[in-house]
């Protein structure tokens, strides 16, 4: 790629500010540790030996939401625990990502009765929904994958 | 939407004491989420100084509807809500079901069901028990051994996977027996299980046992004596870690659990620990058990043959007029069971998981009710913790092994 890989060698490296920024928020996008139903037993899966979801940069889940850029909403949201879901994202500091797992934080999955919102989305913003009942493990990282995508094309002028 | 309320803590002040109100004691929130809370548990705590004076648990933050759900849907339609309720459970949720209909429409399962369905609610055991010690390891700082019992739980996700077509929501039995027979490769794949864990579970016990940290904030931790445990009618590896060998797989066998040959898991003490050594030891046995199903395996059919509660082999619809009109019939209404009340109860890998059925003779089921471990064995959680440092609270949390979607529903 001639020029850049010629001043690489320098140490020095041109690029966009767009992209870089990106770049550097995709490699190490800290998850919130929290899970609500059977979904965070395949994010855990997910994360643990076979699947190795720190391959990502996403080893280090967060225990406080002041810490963590991401969400995983993992399972069912009931109505007793939306306002804590909400709380929860309201105290993650942006820039912040949302990726509802499972059928159930989606749209509401196999649960449509009154204790189980219609989907996490009715309370805060998602960026990524997987689908599934539990999704695989491996359909999670190609979530988190798509969620990179994402970030990648995102522009300055929406951050300013 | 309807109007979403979040409780606070102001609620719950007519259960504190007085020293709390008057700001002697601290009261502390601890939860829902929270990383050793296993789920989604709130618990206040009145603090004095960094002893735990009392615990007040505040459940329902998964309260899904399961119950009232179940009764706007036929029998067989209902079963897929029982596997996400205990979601460390499927399969044994799934077998306390189908055990309740079954009793009620006084259904027969043949021996191979029977087999397999032991083999597949042992492997559940494991699978469950492989996720608490991971999980309970992680809580008192010992990282490796998640990473290992997640290893092996893969391997039970695949035999899963192998004969359903789903790693964790089956739905795999069915009334009157199951979806379809196991595929070839089931047999060679449990054996493969079979071979690797003995080894894998002294491993496990090997990275713990000589962990000091682990051995010092287990033992004599969270001590519940066993008059206390009756007296709350707790059941699962608690009671079983207090020296009562209350198992309903030897108490009132189901499934053909008579068959085979294994030993109730027992420890004295009590404490964390000793609940420790008690699902390590269940794991062995779970192996055994496995084995012997395995061994056994006899041939035929997997599902009844009553064809107005089984559906028909898909061959015969072809050819057969009676087939269609059952086929159709139960796809369409349900079948329909005698009015009756029955309840049926197995023993999960928490405790004892029970179903009570009630039948008003249509095809939906007028009132199920699920009793289930992890909201009784919670009850003791106060009785466990009081006296103790918080840091203590997180141990026994683990050690009573709740899962959320159980005690809520």
């Amino acid at each position: 790629m001639g020029l850049e890989q010629k001043t690489g060698n320098m140490g020095i490296v041109t690029t966009k500010l767009e992209q870089v920024v990106n770049w550097s928020r995709t490699g190490s996008m800290w998850p919130i540790l929290f899970g609500l139903a059977c979904c965070a037993i395949e994010m855990m899966s997910a994360q643990a030996a076979n699947n190795d979801m720190s391959r990502f940069g996403m080893e280090l889940n967060r225990a406080s939401p002041r810490q963590s850029d991401l969400m995983f909403v993992a399972g069912r949201v009931s109505r007793k625990m939306a306002p804590v879901v909400r709380r929860l994202y309201d105290q993650m500091p942006a820039p912040k990502w949302v990726i509802a797992i499972g059928d159930c934080a989606s749209c509401g999955g196999v649960f449509n009765n009154y204790a189980i919102l219609q989907g996490v989305d009715e309370i805060i913003p998602v960026d990524i929904y997987i689908g599934g009942c539990p999704p695989r493990p491996e359909a999670i990282i190609h979530g988190v994958l798509t969620l990179h995508d994402k970030v990648r094309q995102e522009k300055l002028k929406d951050w300013a | 939407m309807t109007d979403i309320r979040e409780v606070s803590v102001e609620e719950l002040r007519h259960l504190v004491s007085e020293r709390a109100l008057t700001g002697e004691t601290m009261l502390l929130n601890m939860g829902p989420q929270h990383p050793s809370t296993h789920g989604v548990l709130r618990l206040l705590i009145e603090l004095d100084g960094e002893i735990v004076v009392n615990i007040i648990p505040d459940i329902g933050f998964l309260h899904t509807g399961i119950e009232k759900t179940i009764e706007t849907k036929t029998y067989e339609k209902s079963e897929v809500m029982t596997d996400r309720q205990d979601y460390l459970n499927p399969l044994g949720n799934n077998l306390v079901y189908c055990l309740a209909v079954e009793k009620l429409a006084e259904l027969d399962v043949p021996e191979r069901a029977q087999a397999i369905r032991v083999i597949l609610a042992e492997l559940t055991r494991l699978n469950s028990h492989l996720l608490w010690l991971g999980t309970s390891g992680l809580d008192l700082a010992a990282m490796s051994v998640f990473l290992y019992t997640m290893r092996e739980r893969e391997f039970i996700q695949d035999i899963f996977e192998l004969v359903s077509g789903q790693r964790m929501m089956t739905t795999y039995f069915r009334p009157g027996g199951l979806w379809r027979d196991v595929p070839e490769g089931f047999e060679k794949a449990v054996r493969n299980f079979l071979a690797i864990m003995p080894r894998r579970i002294k491993e496990y016990d090997d990275i713990l046992r000589f962990n000091e940290i682990f051995v010092d904030r287990t033992k004599g931790i969270g001590v519940i004596s066993a008059e206390d445990c009756l007296a709350y009618g707790l059941s699962g590896p608690v009671i079983r870690a207090c020296g009562i060998p209350h198992d309903l797989r030897k108490k009132q066998p189901y499934s053909g659990y008579e068959q085979y040959d294994f030993d109730v898991a027992v420890e004295e003490g009590g404490d964390v620990y000793a609940r420790y050594r008690v699902r390590l030891k269940e794991m062995t046995q779970s192996l055994r058990i496995i084995e012997q199903a395995l061994n056994r395996l006899p041939k035929g059919p997997v599902r009844s043959n009553n064809r107005k509660y089984v559906p028909p082999p898909r061959a015969e619809i072809g050819v057969s007029m009676e087939a269609l009109i059952h086929h159709f019939k139960l796809w369409t209404e349900g079948f329909k069971p005698p009015v009756g009340h029955v309840y049926a109860t197995t023993e999960s890998p928490r405790g004892e998981l029970g179903c009570y059925m009630e039948s008003d003779g249509s095809s939906k089921p007028y009132r199920v009710h699920m009793v289930t471990p992890s909201f009784v064995n919670l009850q003791a959680l106060p009785l466990m913790g009081r006296g103790l440092y918080i840091a203590d609270l997180v141990a026994i949390i683990g050690s009573i092994d709740i899962v959320l979607g159980d005690a809520d529903r």
